[in-house]
């Protein structure tokens, strides 16, 4: 009876090791993974904004329509992570090469109190030549972040100044503007590069 | 007794001799290993500073704050990026280093952040970070400034 009792629970035990795995599967790899719910953007095609580019073009959703594009927040004032995203993608894109010709890549800023057109173009200036800084009035920024399920916060520093709290991930998007993946921060390269891949081969399996 | 050496001549040494600064603090208690900091743009920006620093001794070691010449205000801090993907940074307090540990301050977690920058950091300068330990001990570093896009001391 006791030993009936134990083979239950080690049959319930290895069920429920499985279905961790499973859900771990589902969280991490699967069709549940990289994105965390409710993060998922709307397609481009369904979004409404105006933004200036860094050389003082207006831009919009619409620009980005007809080549994948990769895009993500930040700030140029932000010290750690929003250096290191620009390094990353500058990686990926020198990975990448020629294809990276191929695509959409914008920085979009979540501080455009300080983040001018000309601090912009400055900024990504230091990075991979195929980068282009994007910022705007702050409610087209709000509408931007919208679209993207996207979220920034300003928050006080002990200097006096503030800091911006902001969406890390790099969203890829295909060149009909659905929505494909993100990639999170930090995420290694060896996956990276293949979803970008990922977001240029759907552009070309939805042109046959 | 834990033991800290000023290292800033012998990093100063190394890197007139061409070296990007290892910045060892000897064969003593605390050794900080591959310092790098990125250039700024001008000097409202703060800056960050990273860095592994090892406690080789067998007391631990507990870093309570920061100084250097460059910033008026360099604290350790930590970038967290939560389940929604949301990066946010805040002072990271006291770090104790247990003995034969090591604490890494790399992108996206710790970071020594250079708060009120006295000048720009330029791309192929240097400039002494000092760390503080509870106990009075200082240990301090030659961090060499590596360009904006940098990824790691080796850029
Ligand atoms: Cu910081």
């Amino acid at each position: 009876m006791r030993r009936r009792a134990i083979l239950g629970y080690g049959a319930a035990g290895v069920g429920a090791v499985a279905l961790m795995l499973f859900v771990g599967w589902w969280q991490v790899d699967g069709p549940g993974g990289p994105e965390p719910v409710g993060q998922r953007p709307v397609a481009l095609t369904e979004m409404d904004f105006r933004l200036t580019d860094h050389e003082g073009n207006a831009v919009g959703p619409e620009t980005l329509i007809g080549r994948p594009t990769m895009a993500f927040f930040g700030f140029t004032y932000c010290p750690d992570v929003c250096p290191t995203t620009l390094s990353d993608i500058s990686g990926w894109l020198d990975d990448l090469g020629d294809e990276a010709d191929e695509m959409n890549v914008v920085f979009i800023t979540v501080d455009p109190e300080r983040d001018t057109v000309e601090t912009m173009a400055e900024y990504v200036g230091y990075f991979h030549p195929g980068i282009r800084g994007w910022t705007g009035p702050e409610e087209q920024i709000a509408r931007v972040a919208d679209g993207f399920h996207a979220t920034y916060e300003r928050l006080p520093t002990e200097s006096g100044d503030y800091t911006m709290n902001h969406s890390a991930s790099v969203f890829l998007f295909a060149a009909s503007g659905r929505f494909v993946t993100m990639i999170d921060y930090h995420e290694p390269r060896e996956f990276a590069v293949p979803k970008i891949r990922r977001a240029l081969e759907e552009e070309m399996e939805g042109a046959t | 007794m834990k033991k800290y050496i000023l290292t800033s001549t012998l990093a100063a040494l190394l890197t007139l001799g061409g070296f990007s600064a290892p910045a060892l603090a000897g064969p003593e208690d605390v050794v900080v290993e591959n310092a790098w900091s990125r250039a700024s743009i001008g000097m409202n920006r703060p800056g960050a500073a990273y860095m592994t620093i090892r406690n080789t001794g067998d007391e631990p070691v507990t870093l309570i704050g920061l100084t250097t010449p460059l910033a008026m205000m360099p604290e350790i801090h930590e970038t967290k990026t939560n389940a929604e993907g949301v990066s946010s940074m805040n002072p990271a307090g006291e770090i104790a280093i247990a003995p034969g540990e090591s604490v890494a301050l790399e992108p996206g977690g710790l970071h020594a952040m250079l708060m009120r920058l006295q000048e720009p950091m330029t791309e192929g300068d240097t400039f002494p970070l000092t760390l503080l330990f509870d106990d009075g001990g200082e240990v301090t570093v030659e961090v060499p400034i590596l360009g904006i896009a940098a990824r790691g001391p080796e850029d």
